[in-house]
């Protein structure tokens, strides 16, 4: 840049002189020079900028880094669309882990139940042992009973042990999709370097080819559906169900 | 008492089925959307709605504004089980008419409050 600068002030101080000398032709010479100095400038700089914008772009590691290169040789999966499937298998993941968990659940409560019934209904019988109002027929009854409870619960605990030990396993998917998601936020990140060195490039281009534009406005809005909020100090959102009920109930709900 | 689950989302619906049969409620149906739930809706008689606000195809809201909008559906009770948490959303249900505003992530107590204060206004 520099050294252009020098150039474009030399063929200036030129271009003076000869006007001041009178000497036109040699005025329109040093006017040609000038407008060699921009275009060589021009070519060597985007020659520049073009491989450099093609590395960038390649950096992405869309589908179109093949298409800029196609004498790369090699078939690379794009990583925008691995990212894509990776996200896809958490989803998954989360799902299943959900379900199962769920099914578990659902099996179980159910089983709690029948033990607090049977518990509570031996203890009634038991209460009539205690208070000695029990004839010999009914204690005999109970005997058996006793006997029937305690391998039922037995097996109804081993029940529950296992449904509960399957829930734990279930949470496995929280290991695996943190390393999935963590791969996907290497790439955001990465993606976001290649496209910051895009914007200063473009912003290089328009230096040395003197093009100005007007500030386009931004056409991005906010989602208006955005879903959970991760930030929770912002002040557009509320925090809490309470902060919903507050809310609401100031609107007269 | 018939109640409709609307969620785009299988598990959540399978939550609130489970807390639902927790506090009685057995009689529960289940939609995926806004286009789903508004025939289901209109062809046999529900006594509750309980619906998520952003779904593919009719979001929440706009199965909230064209219930309302239906002369045998208006008095449904509606509640908003939603991760939708801006100010103006809830607002924006509010004024559309619904009857209570539950946001992801929920507790079982929270929904059980919102369910029984629903019903003690409408008896």
């Amino acid at each position: 840049m520099r050294e252009l600068n020098q150039q474009i002030s030399e063929h200036a101080a030129a271009l003076m002189e000869n006007l001041q000398a009178g000497d036109s032709t040699k005025a329109w010479e040093a006017i040609d020079q000038l407008a060699k100095a921009r275009e060589r400038s021009l070519f060597q700089e985007i020659g520049k900028l073009t491989r450099t914008v093609h590395e960038s772009i390649k950096n992405f590691h869309l589908d179109s880094a093949e298409q800029l290169d196609p004498n790369a040789g090699h078939k690379s999966e794009s990583r925008m669309i691995d990212a894509t499937d990776r996200l896809q298998f958490v989803i998954t993941l989360t799902e299943n882990a959900a379900n199962k968990t769920m099914d578990m659940v659902e099996d179980s409560v159910p089983v709690a139940k029948e033990l607090s019934d049977s518990s509570s209904k031996l203890k009634q019988e038991w209460q009539k042992l205690m208070r000695r109002e029990m004839s010999g027929d009914e204690f005999r009854e109970l005997y058996k009973q006793m006997d029937k409870f305690l391998d039922f619960s037995n097996e109804k605990a081993s029940t529950l042990e296992a449904n509960l030990s399957a829930i734990l396993m279930a949470q496995d998917y929280q290991d695996l999709t943190g390393q999935v998601i963590k791969k996907v936020i290497n790439l955001v990140h990465e993606v976001e370097g290649s496209l910051v060195k895009l914007v200063k490039m473009a912003s290089q281009i328009e230096t040395i080819t003197g093009v100005t534009h007007e500030n386009v406005k931004s056409d991005y809005q906010d989602e208006y559906l955005e879903g959970p909020v991760a930030n929770k100090d912002r002040s557009d959102v509320v925090e809490s169900q309470d902060d919903v009920d507050d809310l609401l109930s100031s609107l007269g709900f | 008492m018939k109640i409709l689950i609307v969620d785009d989302f299988s598990t959540m619906r399978r939550i609130i089925k489970n807390l639902l049969r927790d506090l009685g409620f057995n009689n529960v149906d289940e939609a995926d959307d806004g286009n789903t739930a508004l025939p289901m809706l209109q062809s046999v008689k529900f006594d509750f709605l309980i619906t998520d606000w952003n779904m593919p195809g009719m979001t929440g809201i706009e199965l909230l504004k064209s219930v309302r909008a239906d002369g045998k559906l208006a008095q449904l009770p509606v509640l908003m089980v939603t991760a939708e948490a801006k100010r103006e959303q809830i607002i924006e249900a509010a004024q559309a008419g619904v009857n209570g505003y539950v946001v992801k992530p929920f507790t079982a107590g929270a929904l059980k409050e919102k369910i029984e204060k629903i019903f003690n206004r409408a008896s």
